[in-house]
């Protein structure tokens, strides 16, 4: 039972407040019966003084029926259990009680016991000290009494009866007792509300902790356990629904962006596995195939040495021996396919690989009446890449192009042009070391494919890692630990330890300290350390100013791609075409634009069409 | 009396005999067939071969390990590998173990007659080296070069660039140069692939195979209009391109250190 965090939570939580609410019951109650009490003993003084005022003037004509009189009348009240007074020699003179009269007290008697516990009897006494609670029997009702002392004075002894002298200072007590049981009744009643006070409190505290924690934290850890156990039976396209804005919900969001990733890399080894089986069969079919090759190639060759008087067949074998060469050169297409070797970069013309590109689908753009324009820029400048790669994405995009055009008066364009953007946000970090020469690449954690920088840091005493994002000025970082704009960061390097925080510098955005990490040969990048803002500067690529693209545009009046596929439409397999396409070729495309350092975008509309916008850097 | 043949083409597939036979006749060369490597060793010993010309996948024994056997029975013949497996590792391990040559299929006729025209030359070259008395000599490539066979060198360079250029032996095996053709700078060499095509005096046209990866970063302008410069000094003033190497550690241990060559 206790193994559950919601349980402990309650249990610690209802603890807590059974003892703040039984401390505080406890002292109410007491506190609430002291002064029912104090009052009760100021009524009874009260009500003492009054008969002591009301039988005096009796007293001093010696009219002991009235006295009498009176306290009767007195004692009748049904909350005064006695009205008594007794004389020096403790014998009760008058009482309520008509029979207790003649009777001797002790001194010992709880009414005597307060003055007469010394052996020297006290004559003056505080109200509080004249006070007493006692129960006569034990199943009787609480009585308190309050003595009041009769002091002697000259009226008392120069009366006419002279039943006093004058040496006596106290002539007798008066003792008034009041029942007790109303109050008790009532201390009762308080103590029982108090108690079921505090009793349904601490339930309804119980239970309102009981309901946020299931929906707080029961709910959002058990959809967690859930998505981890399917993770573990090997469903990675489980994703756990929102669970809101707190610690949970920002874990909630991690697993997912994890689950994706794991299933990127599941798809990659997928891939990579379809990629080499496939190289092995590609290997086994040139070696199939080359054999033949060998044969029809030197037969024909041999032919054609043999018959050089014989001009009619010079052409026909000429054609065999043309033909079978480039079947040559299509199996050995194949096996660099199969190898997928680094990209062969040579200087190539873009618009002479584009125009390569349009004798392949000359063919099917008449079928499909499809007029294409082209707006290549003239003297566009050589760039270094790979033309066969280079000219597979350029075939791959028109052949999306005109399966995406199913009317009449089908449109594709294709521009070409050179423009130069800054380095900021599309720069990418390829390499950066520490100043002691460790290297800072995480091929672990990648952002986009790419190795991010991984920094040691220490926030307040808290450690932890940061991964910068690798593309200078976009500053998708990554926070393994929460840095809050208050903290003061320490950046170091993972594996030395050595500091990369530039001392002599502040953020000019913020005035914040600034980290400072060495590319090779490239300078420093240096950038705000308290994250509070997203200054970063490279000088090195900033003094080289803006970089050279050659940008390639394709563009179709076809129908165009959904809004919700439009992020997809990069990811290996994912595919609209059905069982006409297997899914890889704008995620081939995506890896080879990669290769050469290039980007592809995306933007299209619905029965409008679509713009493939390609950039690769010159060099 | 043991028979002579100019030629032993050892390969499992019928047609790709027939076709060498074809071509040799072409050239009125002699040539004697095996169709594996077991049927080839047995020939070798009863007869004497100029050159052997020998694919990679065969039944039983494949074309490396015939290198291998061929070495340890010191058989002196020289090799030509042909495979269809036409990728540049096999060109790679092929010359490391010793082949002078490799041809990939299918090939022309041209192709295997100038590879042809080497292997036979080969031990008339090294038979008048050691006979003359200083008026042919092969130079043996410098000490800290590395080799692809008699294809091409591998020299670094302080400053982490490489010079490759082609063997003495190779140009003698040429006989003599007419022209060149080579690539331009910021083109990509892959090691075993063509980087470099000499035409001999006769006609025929030769293939160099590079010795490592890299990109082209300068070319010896001066071979250009003066192709005999290979054969006067193949290994300092004959360089053919400075590279920048893509992959060097690595792909040193694919070639022969040319130290050992003087062992």
């Amino acid at each position: 039972m206790l193994k559950k965090i919601s349980v402990k939570l309650i249990f610690v939580v209802s603890i807590t407040s059974i003892l703040i609410i039984g401390i505080y019951s406890y002292f109410n109650v007491k506190s609430q019966s002291e002064v029912l009490l104090s009052e009760v003993e100021r009524h009874a003084h009260q009500l003492s003084e009054t008969v002591k005022n009301s039988t005096r003037f009796d007293m001093l004509f010696n009219q002991r029926d009235r006295i009498q009189e009176i306290i009767t009348t007195i004692g009748k009240d049904k909350e005064i259990n006695a009205v008594r007074i007794l004389n020096k020699e403790g014998m009760i003179t008058y009482s309520s009680h008509q029979n207790d009269i003649g009777h001797m007290l002790d001194k010992n008697a709880e009414s005597c016991y307060v003055c007469h516990a010394e052996d020297q009897p006290i004559s003056k006494l505080e109200i509080k000290d004249r006070t007493r609670i006692y129960k006569p029997t034990d199943d009787s009702p609480r009585i308190m009494g309050v003595i009041n002392p009769i002091q002697n004075e000259p009226s008392c002894y120069e009366a006419p009866c002279h039943a006093h002298s004058s040496e006596s200072t106290i002539l007798g007590v008066l003792d008034v007792t009041i029942l007790l049981d109303d109050v008790d009744e009532q201390l009762r009643a308080n103590t029982v509300r108090e108690i079921i006070f505090a009793v349904v409190s601490i339930t309804a505290i119980g239970l309102l902790i009981g309901f946020f924690v299931a929906h707080w934290i029961n709910r959002p850890v058990k959809e967690l356990v859930n998505a981890t156990n399917q993770v573990a039976l090997g469903n990675f396209n489980y994703s756990i629904d929102k669970l809101g804005n707190d610690e949970l919900g920002i874990l909630g969001d991690s697993f997912n962006k994890m689950t994706k990733k794991l299933e990127e890399m599941r798809q990659q080894i997928f891939q990579s596995d379809k990629m080499a089986s496939l190289g092995q069969l590609a290997a086994g079919v040139a070696h199939e195939i080359n054999n033949p090759l060998t044969g029809v190639l030197t037969y024909s060759s041999y032919l054609l040495k043999r018959t050089k008087d014989n001009p009619e067949m010079q052409e026909d074998l000429q054609v065999i021996v043309r033909e079978t060469m480039r079947s040559r050169e299509i199996v050995k297409g194949l096996l660099d396919f199969a190898r997928q070797s680094a990209p062969k970069k040579n200087k190539i013309n873009v618009n002479e690989v584009i125009e390569r590109a349009f004798k392949v689908v000359t063919n099917q753009l008449k079928i499909k009446q499809i007029t294409l324009n082209t707006e290549l820029e003239k003297d566009l400048p050589n760039i270094v890449a790979d033309a066969n790669q280079i000219q597979q994405v350029m075939l791959n995009l028109l052949l999306n192009a005109i399966d995406a055009i199913d009317k009449k008066e089908g449109i594709i364009t294709i521009s070409t042009s050179e423009i130069s953007l800054s380095p900021k946000g599309i720069t990418h970090i390829k390499h950066a070391v520490c100043p002691k020469n460790h290297s800072l690449l995480d091929p672990e954690y990648k952002l986009e494919g790419n190795s991010t920088i991984k920094l040691k840091v220490n926030a307040n005493g808290t450690e932890g890692f940061i991964n910068l994002d690798p593309i200078y000025g976009r500053n998708k970082n990554y926070f393994g630990i929460t840095v809050s704009n208050k903290s003061t960061v320490e950046l170091s390097c993972p594996q030395c330890g050595i500091s990369l925080i530039n001392s002599g510098k502040r953020c000019p955005d913020c005035g914040g300290p600034v980290y400072r990490i060495p590319i090779p040969q490239k300078g420093f990048l240096e950038g705000c350390a308290s994250f509070k803002d997203n200054w970063q500067e490279w000088d090195f690529v900033d003094r080289e100013g803006n970089k050279k693209f050659i940008e390639i545009k394709i563009t179709d009046n076809g129908c165009g791609i959904a809004r919700e596929n439009l992020n997809k439409i990069f990811d290996p397999f994912f595919s609209t075409k059905g069982q006409k396409g297997n899914g890889l070729g704008l995620s081939v495309i995506w890896g080879i634009m990669d290769n050469h350092n290039g980007t592809i975008g995306v933007t299209s509309e619905v029965n409008v069409g679509t713009t493939f916008t390609l950039r690769l850097p010159e060099y | 009396m043991k028979n002579k043949f100019d030629i032993l083409a050892v390969d499992d597939e019928q047609v790709i005999i027939d076709s060498i036979i074809k071509i040799a006749k072409l050239d009125n060369l002699t040539i004697d067939t095996a169709l594996d490597a077991q049927t080839a060793l047995a020939k070798l010993n009863d007869n004497d071969y100029n050159v052997i010309l020998s694919d990679v996948m065969m039944p039983g024994m494949d074309g490396f390990q015939f290198l291998q056997e061929l070495a340890a029975r010191k058989i002196q013949t020289p090799v030509i590998i042909t495979t269809g497996y036409s990728a540049v590792e096999n060109a790679v391990k092929a010359l490391y173990e010793g082949a002078i040559a490799f041809i990939p299929k299918p090939f022309s006729i041209d192709e295997l007659e100038s590879t042809l025209r080497r292997g036979l030359r080969y031990n008339q070259v090294i038979q008048k080296a050691n006979e003359s008395e200083g008026d042919f000599f092969l130079v043996s490539c410098p000490s800290k070069y590395f080799r692809l066979g008699f294809s091409s060198w591998l020299a670094e360079e302080f400053d982490s660039t490489a010079k490759i250029g082609t063997t003495d032996i190779y140009m003698k095996l040429i006989e003599s140069i007419k022209e060149i053709e080579l690539l331009n700078v910021d083109d990509t060499l892959t090691q075993g692939a063509e980087c470099a095509k000499f035409v001999s005096e006769d006609g025929l046209s030769h293939n160099i195979y590079s010795a490592i990866s890299g990109r082209i970063l300068e070319v010896n302008e001066r071979l250009i209009s003066n192709p005999k410069l290979l054969e006067k000094d193949p290994y300092f003033e004959g360089w053919i391109y400075r590279i920048l190497p893509s992959d060097l550690e690595y792909e040193k241990k694919l070639l022969i250190s040319c130290s050992s060559d003087r062992l």
